[in-house]
């Protein structure tokens, strides 16, 4: 489960320092310091904000209102998988709604909800550059395109067997 | 097929074989215009080259990239820190042009780098690339690596005392980082919203140094042009414009997707030849040219040719290039509701009338599409068109963009907005975009 | 200058500002939001839109930002133009749309810059029908008040708090039309200046806390200009009453100290006025308790002390010139205390010395803003003067300034400013002991023992003009560094040296005067600037007096029989020892003060004197400027200003002891300030720091409240519906009601509130300048004493460098130096009476080099006895010293001492 460590694993309070170091000024690293422990962890947490903040040298108010600024970057937690369904235009034209109601009702969650054993968080998406093959979305990382109610069944299934 | 001479930017993509090494690039033609620049040809001599192959920005702006970096102070990389940034990310609704670039031919995207980088004396390159674009992102990586480890990057490069080297920075997503001046705060760390102008990015940039933002497909055309010279590049176009540009179609054409095409093509070509197209049963009701942030043109303006002035002439732009098809199955009032709802919801937040308008223009498309419109909602739409639309009453043109399909929408579906209001429903059977795949 | 042309109408105006800031000074209405005349244009509202042309022949124009587009010659602009106005008002509409129209029960209401400007714009019809979004609010602290709902997003907030008060605890969170200002969880704001935020937000989202529990809207009130008395600094302020209860205090401008922004202590001090600590009757000892007896009791008891033998007088550094200066009469020059410590009172003479003879400049704090090499030497200012640490953190931004302008980008486009200075180098120096809030963004900071820092001073000073004394035997990095800093400071135009008395070392301040004075040879510009502990440090200074070591030797001698002591603790300078001696070997201790001090339990009389609120008089601030305050709550008697308890004191002497018979007579306050004038002739300018009681404008008095003042006949209704008449002060030139004189053009110390047509918030202020920023129309406030005109005149004479360098500080082994820890809330005295700046005070801590903290706790044996301290490692902190706050551990701990630290006995040291 998405336990936040504390205080972060040494290594990667190293990678955050590196990642800092390159930049001409320390907090020129917030967003990509804040998705490295989002990769590890899934989100960021309170406590992980502020050590972030420390190693960066600003204020967790500040990086926070970096945090809370981006659609990528989460500040509360979310399932071991995330599938953002894209909501943008091209997709919407292709069916993405009844697509989206298909696997609310499959999934029992709305939009921005995590299914109750945890499996699974659904969030929109805007336009993630796969247009030319609408209904398209992103599970974890991974691009699927013209996705189907039969397509996406199949999916879920393998997701929810997956850890 | 257009020969692969005159698709310099696509020839060495084979998704097939995946993205060449620095070796099978080199052997493609690739690195050729490295050599010869920083061989043998001065800075100012790279600027003039590429204003003079009236390259035009591939961002949206269509702005001349040559005459853009001709605002960049002179003095030498080594004396002045200074920028040179590649713009990709692409999060324009419809738009799927760089990414095909990025995945397929990231070496090509990192020799304009340095070709660029060159022509203006920056010594720190930077890829700003959005956060979904992962295996572009693991591929770039790639190509930089080795790029730098055969010393097309780094101190020094071919012992021409140049040096410049890349890194990447991976977004979290916000389309308005794309814009060049919220793109430089999103590098600084801080929230992403747009600087005032001056000072223009190329004085007073990222972290106050000169900066260069352009757009990853303009970055790729400049091998070839520094290679094969401005006027073979001015020769690519078949108007005004020179060089190739990447069209794209998505919608119900037979077969959307994306093509390297000499810029000024015809629409109706790009949509018939290459797009193949409307799928059986379905017929062109209007599009968007280039991307969400265009204005409509319907089926009648098909013949326009796809270049800058061409497109303005029939009431909209070129943006992207990459058209967004509206069918006639497909309600238009939800389409703009769509499109409208990503505005609101990407507004930075920094300017009152987009911040509190376009939520307000949303909620008014929500109610008429959803049969509880009022007659006066088409007053407040239009005002919101008028208030939002033009230049300079917002920070910075998310909010005039936003309202290009609003405004060109009310005239050429003013029946549609009627009957929505008039009837308490949406027309169109179960709604628009009701269809679950083709 | 320059003309544009506004609607048809030819308008002279500046080429500096932008057009929002022209119109307004052309006395156009224009509404606008995230401008402000501090903080700059950054173009976020789009409130200010205007139609530009292009020339006369251009009858379409375009429609610009006023904020964000220069001045420039032939500008033809119309602000009545119809797509403009239709413009500005959508902008409106659009900030209403989520706003909750909450004005009834809003604190802002009435002096709500919104309201204004919605007024203003026309919009009174609500056309959004949809839901409005909703926010949670948090708890910021003691301070202020989070109402998110009413937000409009104008940005103000977060870049006043951060850009220009450097606070980080504050930030934006969120985005489009979900963005919320606030901190990342509720708490504490902890910038010095977050109080700020109540006049910067132009709508209710901050409002005043401690104001809320007493609330009242602006037009149930009474304002009167006042001066801040938590610090020598001397800001401005606005203080509001109703029934005779002090609400609050605003900031009041003045253009050369505290423009538009007051400290928190400043702002929330005044607590101590109401507070149960209060004293409202005197009080008489009668066998051992103190009781509560009527005034006439008080004198008669009074005249019978004083019957009995000799009256030595304790004057204070926190009482008014007027009161230090009655009593200075009542008892005689030879009688006469100043209330200070030898060491304090030698630290003030040398600091008015040194500043009266200081060839270069004494700059103002605005002047400040633009020193373009800053050395601040062996003092914490942000704690000890904090409105003068914000004005040099200011100083900081000089280069980028210049960088603006060679890229032609003018200086209040701010954000763009600050993108091009984003790598500017600071040119501040701070070379204190411990860190202070300024090392964030100074070029260079210096961690010493104050000697240390004393020496390096005179190295530097060496370093620029050969003649001054030199530092022998600096080790090599010191020389080092003092070879730079003297070649950044002689390399400016206007550098400014800043020390002061917080480590009572008159070596500091010698040093800094010597650097001022050795870069004044070469470029005249070059100012000194001393910090002085209290409000009324400097005037006390200029009277001059006996210091209390001379008091104790009298009084162990059996010489004084009655010691009047006026608004001072003594237990904050003497020791509990000494107290005890003084109370042992006066037989009548006669204490007049407003609160409840620790002295009061030895006196035999206490007379309860008017709080700065109550009554009217003159502060002398550090920078020698001699400000009025005035009255504003009519307290009941016996309550009243010090120099009528003085001359109370003397009526009721029978026979009176000495010629006093001027005293017996002044019968207002402008005659304490001409007998002031005869008997001070250096302090005789005072009478002018404010027009004097009698003035009138077109024979009227000046109004204490607006014009639509309500209520006055209700205040008391439930005990009788007669209205009952104002009451009247023969101090000031102000009615106490709405009845008086009152407009944009009255002198600027008389201003009590500020407010213009279609401009009720502190934003009318623009309508009290002729130009926005600049001085008040009518006229300044205050009068500087030590004006840098005295010594023109003179022949240029070699500058006499001090010569005594002191020796470099030696750690000892068995004793450390224990530095007073100045705090920002807690070592100031009446603030500390305050409940919200209570709140708001830290428990003490002892501070110790970070290498040296091996013990969670530690035992320091100040002369008061041991004291169990918690410690607190102090990164860079020098060795062999210790930091304790003052006057919280051991009260009268202010100045240094060495004196033994130990471990806690039965406690190890830390594993
Ligand atoms: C709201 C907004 C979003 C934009 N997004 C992008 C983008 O994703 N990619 C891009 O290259 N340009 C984008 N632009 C355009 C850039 O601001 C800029 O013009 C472009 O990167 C310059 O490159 P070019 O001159 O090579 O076109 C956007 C502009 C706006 C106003
Ligand atoms: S930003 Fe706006 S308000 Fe603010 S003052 Fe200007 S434009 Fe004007
Ligand atoms: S609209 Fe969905 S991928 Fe482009």
């Amino acid at each position: 489960m998405w336990t936040a460590e504390y205080p972060l694993p040494a290594p990667m309070r190293a990678e955050i320092l590196a990642l800092a170091a390159q930049e001409l000024h320390p907090r020129g690293a917030s967003v990509a310091a804040l998705r490295l422990v989002q990769a590890r962890f899934g989100w960021v947490s309170t406590v992980h904000l502020r050590e972030v903040a420390d190693l960066l040298g600003i204020s967790a108010d500040d990086l926070d209102g970096v945090a809370t600024y981006f659609n990528l970057l989460f500040r509360r937690p979310v399932g071991r998988h995330v599938i953002m369904l894209c909501d943008s235009v091209s997709c919407w034209i292709m069916g993405r709604e009844p697509l989206c109601a298909h696997l609310c009702g499959k999934l029992d969650i709305r939009p921005g909800e995590t299914t109750a054993d945890n499996a699974i968080t659904l969030l929109p998406t805007v336009c993630i550059g796969h247009c030319d093959h609408a209904p398209a979305m992103l599970i974890d990382d991974t691009l699927h395109g013209d996705v189907t109610t039969a397509s996406l069944d199949q999916l879920i299934d393998t997701l929810r067997n997956t850890p | 097929m257009t020969p692969a001479s005159e698709r310099p930017l696509t020839a060495m993509i084979d998704p097939a074989a995946g993205p060449p090494d620095c070796a099978a690039y080199g052997r493609a033609g690739g690195w050729q215009a490295t050599r010869l620049a920083l061989g043998s040809l001065a800075p100012a001599e790279i600027i003039d080259m590429v204003t003079r192959s009236k390259l035009r920005g591939r961002g949206g702006a269509g702005f001349g990239t040559g005459q853009k970096w001709s605002f960049v102070p002179k003095e030498p990389a080594s004396e002045r820190r200074k920028y040179l940034i590649a713009n990709a990310d692409e999060m324009e609704p419809g738009t799927f042009k760089d990414r095909w670039l990025l995945e397929g031919n990231p070496l090509q995207l990192v020799e304009g780098m340095i070709l660029a980088a060159y022509g203006v004396q920056a010594g720190h390159g930077i890829v700003f690339l959005r956060g979904e674009y992962q295996e572009a992102c693991a591929r770039l990586h790639r190509a930089i690596g080795e790029a730098r480890q055969q010393g097309w990057l780094g101190e020094n490069i071919l012992g021409s005392g140049f040096s410049f080297d890349i890194h990447i920075h991976s977004s979290a997503g916000r389309y308005i980082c794309g814009e060049e001046t919220a793109l430089l705060t999103a590098l600084e760390g801080r929230r992403a919203t747009p600087r005032s102008k001056p000072p223009f990015p190329q004085t007073g940039g990222l972290w106050g140094a000169p900066s260069v933002v352009n757009n990853v497909e303009t970055l790729c055309n400049l091998p070839h042009i520094i290679a094969n010279g401005p006027e073979w590049f001015t020769g690519l176009g078949l108007g005004d414009d020179g060089g190739t540009k990447i069209y794209g179609v998505s919608g119900r054409v037979t077969k959307p997707g994306a093509w390297e095409l000499p810029i000024g093509t015809p629409l109706r070509q790009i949509i018939e030849d290459h797009a193949g197209g409307m799928r059986p049963g379905y017929q062109l009701r209007a599009l968007l040219p280039g991307g969400a942030s265009t204005a409509f043109i319907d089926a009648t303006a098909l013949d326009v040719a796809m270049d800058y002035g061409s497109v303005e002439k029939a009431g909209s732009r070129l943006g992207t290039g990459m058209a967004i098809i509206l069918d006639d199955r497909t309600c238009p009032i939800g389409m703009i509701r769509n499109l409208e709802h990503f505005f609101a919801q990407e507004s930075c937040g920094w300017c009152t009338p987009c911040r509190d308008g376009l939520p307000w223009v949303e909620r008014l498309l929500d109610a008429i599409e959803d049969g509880t419109g009022r007659d006066e909602d088409m007053d407040q739409l239009d005002r919101h068109a008028r208030m939002l639309g033009a230049p300079g009453r917002t920070f910075c043109a998310h909010a005039p963009g936003a309202m290009a399909p609003l405004a060109s929408g009310l005239k050429l579906f003013a029946a549609d907005f009627a009957a929505h209001i008039q009837q308490g429903r949406c027309p169109h059977q179960a709604g628009a975009g009701a269809g679950a795949g083709p | 200058m320059t003309t544009i042309r506004i609607d048809g109408r030819d308008c002279p105006t500046r080429s500096d500002i932008n057009l929002l800031q022209a119109c307004l000074e052309a006395g156009a209405n224009l509404p606008y939001f995230c401008w402000h005349p501090e903080l700059g244009s950054v173009g976020a509202c789009r409130q200010c839109a205007i139609k530009q042309f292009s020339g006369p022949d251009d009858r379409k124009g375009r429609i610009v930002m006023a904020c964000m587009t220069p001045v420039s010659e032939n500008t033809i602009i119309s602000i009545d133009d119809p797509e403009a106005r239709d413009f500005r008002a959508s902008v409106i509409e659009w900030m209403m749309v989520n706003h909750p129209h909450d004005c009834p029960v809003c604190e802002e209401g009435g002096e709500c810059h919104l309201q204004d400007m919605t007024v203003m714009t026309g919009h009174n019809t609500r056309r959004y029908r949809f839901t409005k979004r909703t926010h949670r609010n948090q708890d910021l602290g003691p301070f202020v008040k989070h109402e998110m709902n009413r937000c409009i997003a104008c940005y103000r907030c977060v870049r006043f708090y951060r850009d220009y008060a450097g606070g980080d605890d504050l930030a934006a969170f969120a985005s489009h039309d979900n963005v919320y200002f606030g901190r990342a969880e509720d708490g504490t704001l902890q910038n010095a200046f977050s109080g700020n935020l109540v006049e910067i937000c132009p709508t209710g989202v901050f409002t005043d806390k401690p104001f809320s529990t007493v609330y009242t809207r602006k037009w149930d009130m009474r304002g009167t200009p006042s001066v801040c008395v938590h610090c020598a600094v001397g800001c401005n302020t606005i203080v509001n009453a109703r029934e005779e209860t002090l609400r609050r205090v605003l900031n009041r401008y003045n253009t050369d100290i505290n423009r538009y922004v007051l400290c928190d202590r400043g702002r929330f001090g005044h607590g101590f006025v109401n507070a149960p600590t209060r004293i409202r009757t005197p009080l008489n000892t009668i066998d051992g308790q103190q009781v509560s007896v009527p005034m006439a009791d008080a004198l008669t008891a009074f005249a019978r002390m004083a019957a009995k033998g000799r009256i030595v007088g304790i004057a204070s550094p926190r009482a008014a010139l007027e009161t230090c200066f009655s009593l200075h009469t009542l008892v005689g020059p030879q009688h006469f205390a100043t209330g200070q410590t030898r060491h304090e009172q030698e630290c003030t003479e040398l600091a008015h010395a040194l500043l009266t003879r200081h060839p270069g400049a004494l700059p103002t704090l605005h002047e400040m803003e633009s020193a373009d090499a800053v050395l601040v030497l062996g003092e914490d200012v942000c704690a000890t003067a904090p409105r003068l640490g914000l004005s040099l953190r200011q100083s900081v931004r000089q280069a980028s300034f210049h960088t603006a302008d060679n890229a032609k980008v003018p200086r209040w486009m701010d954000a763009a400013v600050r993108t091009l200075g984003s790598e500017c180098p600071s040119a501040l120096h701070v070379m204190t002991p411990a860190p202070t809030d300024l090392d964030s963004v100074a070029a260079e900071t210096f961690r010493a023992a104050p000697d240390d820092i004393a020496r390096l001073g005179f190295a530097i000073a060496h370093e620029i003009d050969p003649s001054a004394t030199p530092v022998t035997d600096l080790a090599p990095d010191d020389a080092v560094r003092a070879t730079r800093i003297a070649h950044a400071l002689m390399a400016a135009r206007k550098p400014l040296i800043v020390s002061g008395m917080q480590y009572g070392s008159l070596a500091l301040m010698q040093a800094a005067s010597s650097i001022a004075a050795a870069l004044a040879r070469a470029t005249p510009a070059a100012g000194l600037s001393l910090v002085l502990p209290e409000c009324n440090s400097m005037g006390l200074a200029m009277i001059g007096g006996l210091p209390l070591e001379t008091v104790m030797e009298q009084a162990r001698a059996g010489e004084i029989s009655t010691l009047i002591i006026v608004e001072n603790d003594l237990t904050r300078d003497l020791s509990p020892a000494d107290v005890a001696e003084l109370v042992a070997a006066v037989p009548d201790i006669v204490v007049i003060d407003h609160t409840v001090t620790p002295l009061c339990h030895h006196a035999s009389l206490i007379l309860p004197v008017a709080a700065f609120s109550e009554c009217s008089g003159t502060l002398v601030s550090q920078e020698g400027r001699a400000q009025r305050f005035f009255q504003v709550v009519f307290p009941p008697a016996p309550i009243q200003a010090g120099w009528r308890w003085i001359q109370a004191l003397a009526r009721s002497l029978d026979p009176p002891p000495r010629p006093i018979t001027g005293l017996l007579g002044w019968r207002d306050l402008n005659e304490v300030l001409a007998a002031l004038a005869m008997a001070f002739p250096n302090l005789a300018q005072a009478a002018m720091a404010a027009p004097g009681a009698d003035y009138r404008i077109n024979g009227e008095k000046l109004r204490s409240q607006t014009y639509r003042a309500s209520g006055r006949t209700v205040i008391r209704s439930f005990i009788s519906v007669r209205d009952q008449p104002p009451p009247a002060s023969p101090d000031t030139p102000f009615s106490s009601s709405m009845e008086g004189a009152y407009g944009p053009e009255m002198p600027g110390a008389l201003v009590p509130t500020y407010q213009a047509p279609a401009w009720n918030s502190v934003q009318a202020l623009n309508r009290f300048q002729f130009e926005i920023g600049g001085p008040m129309r009518g006229g300044p406030s205050g009068i500087r004493l030590l004006s840098h005109a005295e010594h023109h005149d003179t022949e240029p004479h070699p500058y006499a460098y001090a010569t005594d360098i002191p020796a470099p500080y030696a750690p000892q082994a068995d004793a450390v130096l224990v530095l007073p820890d100045t705090r920002l809330f807690g070592s100031e005295e009446l603030s500390m009476f305050s409940p919200p700046i209570i709140a708001r005070s830290t428990a003490p801590m002892l501070g110790l080099p970070a290498s040296v903290t091996t013990s969670d706790r530690m035992v320091l044996h100040l002369e008061d006895g041991p004291h169990i301290l918690p410690v607190e490692p102090v990164p860079g902190l020098p060795a062999g010293i210790a930091l304790c706050p003052a006057h919280m551990v051991a009260r009268a701990f202010r100045f240094p001492r060495m004196a033994r630290l130990e471990t806690v006995p039965g406690e190890g040291e830390r594993s």
